[in-house]
């Protein structure tokens, strides 16, 4: 069987997913029997414009890892799309926007303002911000186009399959990079992962009946080892996140935040975690619900930490 | 032309529908603005339902039930009550404006007060303007 040509490229993201590729340890040998890696920029030397010399779909598979907040992303994505006959979005950054997609809460200009005016460390008393196109005695400097709004990979691009997570585990990689190999592929917009359902599915935890009079962040208790941590007051995002990462949160006494994405069937993971942070709410009393709800600091960042973008509102309004 | 604003009106089936229905058979006047859609109860009304019509063009969201201790299900206007404040939160970071959401309780007998509530919200999410999505507004990319 001849060997699958495999693509990694990474956009707006952490370099998480990368380390999470690697962590795949004695399989990457499996891998590299049964695939040649042709772009990799972390990894291999290989530059744009070989990509670009590639024919259409002469690539098996590419891995897209990161959000698109820039042009270079943008152009990177759809020219990996033509030359891919399989895309799939790797990691939570790719499918839902993540960590970097927060930045949806503000806009380039409130970007730039704190990057490059208010932050303490910064002297820029002039105001100069980064320009697209710069003229210096050797010729004209270009850089990409810093975008508004953070986009996910289905957003831009047509997108196969779906890999979660922040970064996705070692086993749902694998499952992932099995699935390729093996040619057993599942139906097209499959989000790869050992599950459908929420996270308590694999949480050992005991539940019980949820009724919470105070909510903490995760430094102010430390919770008992063996009870839901929801029932505790902390705010776990188990109920609202796809399983299948095996949750190694809760079992090390740390709320899951949320990284695999929203469970099979659910269009808004963030409306769905705060409609049953909500639920738990033990009063019927409209001042004792508030005052339970001010300690609940930061709902998007809570709720939305990984999937603003891919939210139904995808963004903050800025006035 | 004045902005006529779009609202989508939840409403239970038990009390606040009703409570619209006598407001129609009573020939109550009652600004048009609201689009009303019945539930079997206000606990029904998920937070994404709501999302779902920002997203869909609405101005504003109402969500009507029964009087607390009258709804048909026991808790469920609790639970919607429970979850409003903290959607309103969360849709104050988004840079959505207060009035533009609200929750409030009719019972079959108040046609007057579905009135009432109705004209008021048209009122307010009027005074706010099209709830324009900012997604499609971006102007950078
Ligand atoms: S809410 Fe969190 S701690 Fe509780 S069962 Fe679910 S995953 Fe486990
Ligand atoms: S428990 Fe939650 S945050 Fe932790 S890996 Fe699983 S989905 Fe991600
Ligand atoms: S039935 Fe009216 S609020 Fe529950």
């Amino acid at each position: 069987m001849a060997k699958l040509k495999i693509a990694l490229y990474w956009a707006a993201s952490c370099g998480g997913c990368e380390i999470a590729q690697l962590q795949i340890g004695d399989k990457l040998l499996k891998l590299a029997e049964a695939a040649d890696i042709v772009f990799w920029p972390v990894a291999i030397d290989v530059k744009y414009k070989d990509v670009e010399a590639m024919p259409d779909k002469s690539i098996d598979v590419c891995l897209f890892n990161g959000a698109i907040r820039n042009s270079e992303q943008e152009h990177m994505a759809k020219m990996l799309r033509e030359k891919s006959k399989v895309m799939i979005a790797y990691g939570s950054c790719a499918y839902e926007g993540c960590i970097p997609g927060l930045a949806n809460l503000f806009n380039r200009e409130l970007i730039f303002e704190r990057a490059y005016v208010e932050t303490p460390s910064t002297d820029n008393k002039e105001r100069v911000f980064p320009q697209t196109k710069f003229k210096v005695p050797e010729g004209e400097l270009t850089i990409p186009e810093f975008y508004d709004t953070v986009k996910t990979l289905r957003q831009t691009v047509d997108v196969d399959y779906i890999v979660p997570g922040c970064p996705p585990e070692e086993k749902t990689t694998w499952l992932a990079l099995e699935a390729l190999i093996t040619g057993k592929l599942p139906p097209k917009g499959t989000v790869i992962s050992h599950s459908v359902k929420a996270v308590c599915d694999d949480c050992p935890r005991k539940k019980d009946v949820k009724k919470v009079k105070k909510f903490y962040r995760t430094f102010e208790i430390i919770p008992a080892p063996e009870v839901c941590l929801l029932e505790q007051g902390l705010l776990c995002a188990g109920v609202a996140t796809r399983g299948g990462c095996g949750a190694p949160c809760p079992q090390a006494n740390m709320p899951c935040t949320g990284c695999y994405g929203p469970v099979e069937g659910v269009i808004d993971q963030g409306a769905h975690f705060l409609s049953a942070v909500a639920s738990v709410i033990d009063s019927n009393d409209p001042e004792e619900i508030q005052r339970i709800i001010d300690d609940i600091r930061d709902p998007v960042g809570t709720f939305y930490r990984y999937s603003l973008p891919d939210s139904l509102l995808r963004r903050a309004r800025i006035r | 032309m004045s902005f006529e604003p779009k609202i989508v009106g939840f409403c239970c089936n038990w009390c606040s529908y009703r409570g619209a229905d006598l407001a129609g058979t009573a020939r109550m006047k009652c600004s048009p603005n609201v689009r009303i859609i019945r539930v079997m109860c206000s606990g029904r009304v998920e937070p994404t339902f709501i999302l779902k019509a920002f997203e869909l063009g609405a101005d504003g969201v109402l969500v009507l039930g029964c009087h607390p201790g009258d709804c048909h299900y026991v808790e469920g206007n609790y639970k919607a009550a429970r979850r409003m404040p903290l959607l309103k939160k969360m849709l104050a970071q988004m840079g959505i404006e207060e009035d533009r959401v609200r929750l409030d309780w009719v019972s079959a007998s108040e046609g007057d007060r579905f009135v009432a509530i109705v004209d008021e919200m048209t009122e307010k999410v009027r005074a706010l303007g099209p709830f324009k999505n900012n997604f499609k507004e971006a102007k950078y990319g």
